[in-house]
């Protein structure tokens, strides 16, 4: 047999792979229980919200196109009868809608008029308009993906924040109301 | 049958992993004779206190128990009975007492065949086990015990999810984790090795048997799993590089670098720090799956729902029993390498790269699979890493392995033999060039679908004119070891397995199609004529049945019934029609009544579809053919070379020292 | 907890308004454009369905892209347009391949750096472990 003596190469190399691997894990777990793993950034913060015009809910022969709304920050609520999260954001919506300090507007997503108008009726209506995009077309510009949804927008028609998933009063404490007053400070009110 | 008493099974079973754990490693230290000897005591002990448990479990899904929180929340009254069993698994917390019944299935195996083993190095190999199990049992009492109750007691429990209703869920979990687990013994026994300071590699020969037939069973597990998905998602996709898949996958391409380093080890003495690590890699990236499925780091459809102690326990668990191994081998990997030298055109030259390319294509899956996680966790944005990414990589790093694959059998150890290479190179060659030509004057178009017939008639060739070769030289009644058998099942395997992957995705015909009863539509050769769409029932569903009628050339083929079917839930679920065939597949799916008596229809075919599988199974019974060697079994293995309980005198006295 | 129920809540949503599945019959020029749309789409996440493709997603939301895919197949756009336009609304998330870029460049280097480092390991382990062909002393028996 023709031996050779030595240490196998890089001994601890594997071991010390191996704990950065592990490191790297427990850095993972540690995000997850901050963020929701199914949770995307929205591409479109800070750029300028799609140009849309939508009839208005109560009165579609009427239309709301973003300059309509340009001037006031106001926040984009996408909703609909057949979401059962927007049920469970419904009373929160009730019960901030006067006190976010600026407008709310509801975004019916993929609804029928009459379906979404029901539901309104039944649970009461949050919001200061309601705007409907029955086929969804507009949304897509928005890069929405299911209800609710929340944009805040700016004066300027630039979104500066998106929510996505039920708005819960820890959420609005702790990243919502911040951004709101930071718009008011920016002088764009 | 009382539940609590599946949770009081369990913890006699934590209680003897524990003891199993201690008492023969400390026996094999020591050199006592009567601890070693209650290894397998303890062993059978915890493995029918788990048995127990499992079956307390299965009994109360057999008799409705919807008490039992987990019967409530994976069973239901009509759920038919077959599927009330396999529901055992159908969740985390089921599915890990699974894991722990197929743990202890192969320790006992153990014990029953390797009790001709060297005592100490059998204690410590026990002992190891029962230092998974203590670990595994732990997790579950703890976070994750089946055995939960609820009051007040439901009705009716909550449906399975249709998905799972299906043969597939029988099969694939069990097997997937006979391979998962199984790779525990090659674990154990280089622990074993490691901790009583090993100097000679007979340790691998007994290793040997137990990785082929944990591989084999693992290659069972993910077949199974590719095929399930296949007729049942409904998509003809067999594999997308799920990050669940891949957890499968990574351990299989170790293992698959593992059983060809071991054959180096025990023939030639070589690569014993490698196959020592190799050994540890494999069992570590079973646990590592184990962790990504049930930690919440990845999306999947597969992921369990998960809690966050779970994720860490598992981690803990992971960080210690790898950490621990790694550690032990860092400390203690083989001062003399030793081995036999080869040369350069030898075969195990050939091995070594097959090795490499094995292990860096795991490595090139964990990095796809985890970087997205990266991008999470560095705020970099999320990052999708995806089939095109794992796709093209894995086929670049296979190359190589697969233009070497048929010269390594035709090698020799140690020797270069460039004659035999270059003459089995031009037939080679000529073989696959010629069944390129032939598939192309039969209709292959594009080099995706020429590269497919080269590559697998370049395997298959290969394999053929070892085979013939051995024939010629070898004596009769030798001709065929069954070690080399299971290589030759295996390599032909893998030719065929390239046939099926390549030309499937490179020749399958899909469409989505709007019909009206009465109307036909062209796929590829075949005429798909569809009758409409009548009601039906099943056990626990209602179900619309189309009928597609499927002609070639005028004659009749099939008829094929594809059904959406509503469950007692509320799901609904497609249920595919599948024809399948040896050369191709014929696959319907029934979708939506369009309007005006319409329905929407996806109609396939897909070539060569089955080979995928068929190769896989070759594979597999190649894993399994390779035990039945006669160098496997252990009584000349045990006369021929001991290893001794006690350290050599002369080894350094912190061996001992450093023992358990 | 919160977080699954929500991911529970809004697939669910999704799942039961869909009324229609991934079957979706689109009026293809040939079997050229439908190859086209069907290996795009397959490599695009469904962003509601996260772990299937745009392809096969039976979600309402992967229903509606696919239209708008084939919509602007058809006005002419090229994949490149295509997949930038989504990437703009949808992020690089939706997509399955990607791309090469500084954050992506531990991704794409980071098997050949792997591979060249296990290649240097057996180089050096060849050379130490190789003899030329003639000094190997003849083992006797099979050479299997």
């Amino acid at each position: 047999m023709n031996e050779v003596a030595r240490k196998p190469i890089g001994r601890f190399v594997p071991l010390l792979v191996f704990a950065a691997l592990v490191v790297f894990f427990v850095i993972g777990l540690l995000w997850n229980q901050s963020h929701d793993a199914r949770f995307v950034p929205s591409p479109l913060i800070d750029k300028p919200a799609p140009e849309f015009r939508l009839p208005r809910l109560e009165n579609p022969t009427q239309f709301v196109t973003k300059a309509d709304l340009l001037g006031k920050p106001y926040l984009l609520n996408v909703f609909a009868s057949w979401c059962f999260a927007c049920g469970d954001e419904h009373p929160v919506l009730m019960a901030y809608r006067d006190k976010f300090g600026v407008s709310l507007i509801g975004y019916d997503y993929k609804d029928a008029p009459q379906d979404a108008r029901a539901w309104l009726d039944r649970h009461g209506n949050p919001y200061h308009e309601v705007i409907a995009d029955q086929s969804g077309e507009t949304a897509i510009n928005f890069g929405v993906y299911g209800a609710p949804e929340t944009y805040l927008i700016d004066a300027k028609g630039i979104i500066r924040y998106k929510h996505i998933g039920p708005l819960t009063p820890d959420v609005i404490a702790k990243e919502l109301e911040p951004k709101i007053r930071a718009l008011a400070q920016e002088g764009s009110t | 049958m009382n539940p609590e008493l599946g949770q009081v099974a369990l913890i006699l079973a934590l209680v003897l992993s524990a003891l199993q754990c201690a008492l023969p490693i400390v026996g094999a230290w020591r050199g006592s004779k009567p601890l070693m000897a209650t290894a397998p005591t303890l062993a059978i002990g915890q493995a029918v206190f788990v048995a127990l448990a499992f079956g307390i479990l299965m009994w109360s899904f057999w008799i409705n128990d919807f008490s039992v929180a987990y019967v409530a929340q994976n069973s239901n009254l009509s759920l038919p009975w077959f599927y009330k069993l396999s529901a055992v698994w159908g969740a985390h917390e089921g599915s890990l007492l699974l894991w722990m019944l197929i743990l202890n299935g192969w320790t006992v195996a153990l014990v029953i065949f390797g009790g001709k083993l060297p005592e100490a190095f059998f204690s410590r190999v026990i002992g190891v086990l029962g230092f998974v199990a203590f670990g595994f049992l732990l997790y579950m009492i703890s976070t994750s015990n089946p055995f939960l109750r609820q009051f007040p007691v439901p009705a009716n429990g909550a449906d399975l999810n249709p998905v799972l209703q299906d043969p597939g869920l029988v099969f694939h979990p069990p097997t997937l984790y006979m391979g998962y687990v199984g790779f525990s013994v090659a674990f154990a026994f280089a622990i074993a090795s490691l901790l009583g300071g090993e100097l000679k590699s007979t340790w691998v020969r007994w290793a040997r048997p137990w990785t082929n037939v944990a591989w084999g069973f693992l290659t069972l597990g993910i077949v199974a799993g590719s095929a399930w998905a296949y007729y049942e998602l409904g998509w003809g996709g067999w594999w997308f590089w799920d990050p669940v898949e891949n957890a499968s996958f990574m351990p299989w391409l170790i293992g698959a670098a593992l059983i060809h380093a071991q054959a180096i080890t025990d023939k030639r003495d070589g690569l014993r720090a490698w196959t020592l690590l190799l050994s540890i890699f494999g069992f570590a990236f079973s646990l590592l799956g184990t962790f990504l499925v049930r930690s919440g780091l990845l999306t999947s459809v597969h992921s369990f729902a998960f809690a966050p102690a779970r994720g860490v326990f598992i981690l803990v668990y992971l960080a210690v029993v790898v950490g621990g191994s790694l550690l032990l081998y860092a400390l203690r990997a083989p001062k003399v390498t030793g081995g036999k030298s080869f040369a350069l055109a030898s075969r195990e030259t050939l091995m070594v790269i097959g090795n490499l390319m094995l292990t860096v294509a795991c490595a090139m899956v964990l990095l796809g699979t985890l970087y997205p996680l990266v991008g999470e966790a560095l705020n970099i944005g999320r990052i999708s890493v995806g089939p095109p990414y794992f796709g093209p990589l894995f086929l670049i790093l296979m190359t190589p392995l697969v233009l070497a694959l048929p010269f390594g059998p035709l090698s020799r150890w140690g020797k270069a033999d460039l004659t035999v290479w270059r003459k089995a190179l031009i037939r080679i060659v000529a073989l696959a060039v010629a069944a390129g030509i032939i598939g192309f004057i039969v209709g292959a178009r594009g080099w995706y679908q020429l590269l497919g017939i080269t590559a697998s008639v370049w395997v298959m060739a290969g394999v053929v004119l070892f085979a013939i070769k051995r024939w010629r030289e070898a004596p009769r009644g030798k001709r065929y070891p069954f070690e080399m058998l299971g290589m030759m099942l295996a390599h032909f395997g893998i030719g065929v397995f390239i046939a099926g992957a390549i030309l499937t995705t490179s020749m399958s015909v899909e469409q989505d199609v709007s019909m009206k009863p009465g109307t036909n539509v062209d796929v590829g050769a075949y005429d798909f004529h569809f009758n409409g769409v009548t009601e039906t029932e099943g056990p626990n569903y209602r179900a619309q049945q189309g009928t597609v009628v499927i002609t070639r050339n005028g004659k009749h083929v099939v008829t094929l019934h594809p059904q959406k079917r509503t469950y007692s839930g509320g799901q609904v679920q497609t249920e595919a029609a599948i024809e399948a065939g040896v050369f191709r597949d014929l696959y319907v799916s029934l979708g939506d009544p369009i309007g005006g008596g319409a329905w929407s229809l996806r109609v396939y075919d897909k070539p060569f579809v089955r080979w995928i599988w068929g190769g896989g199974v070759l594979m597999m019974l190649g894993g399994f053919a390779v035990v039945l060697d006669k160098r496997f079994r252990l009584r000349r293995a045990v006369e021929s070379e001991t290893v001794r309980a006690t350290p050599e005198p002369e080894a350094p006295r912190k061996l001992a020292e450093g023992e358990a | 907890m919160k977080r699954l129920l929500l991911a529970v809540l809004i697939a669910l949503a999704l799942a039961l308004s869909a009324a229609a599945f991934a079957i979706d019959p689109l009026p293809f020029k040939d079997n050229v454009q439908r190859d086209r749309f069907q290996h795009l789409t397959r490599e695009l996440r469904c962003m509601v369905c996260q772990d299937e493709s745009l392809l096969a997603s039976n979600a309402d939301f992967a229903k509606q892209l696919r239209r708008q895919i084939f919509d602007m197949m058809q006005q002419g756009k090229s994949d490149k347009e295509i997949k930038d336009w989504l990437v703009a609304r949808y992020s690089t998330f939706i997509l399955y391949d990607p791309p090469l870029a500084p954050s992506t460049i531990a991704l794409w280097f980071g098997t050949p750096a792997i591979l060249l480092a296990g290649g240097i390991v057996v180089v050096v382990l060849l050379r130490r472990r190789t003899r030329p062909a003639g000094a190997i002393a003849e083992d006797p028996g099979d050479d299997w």
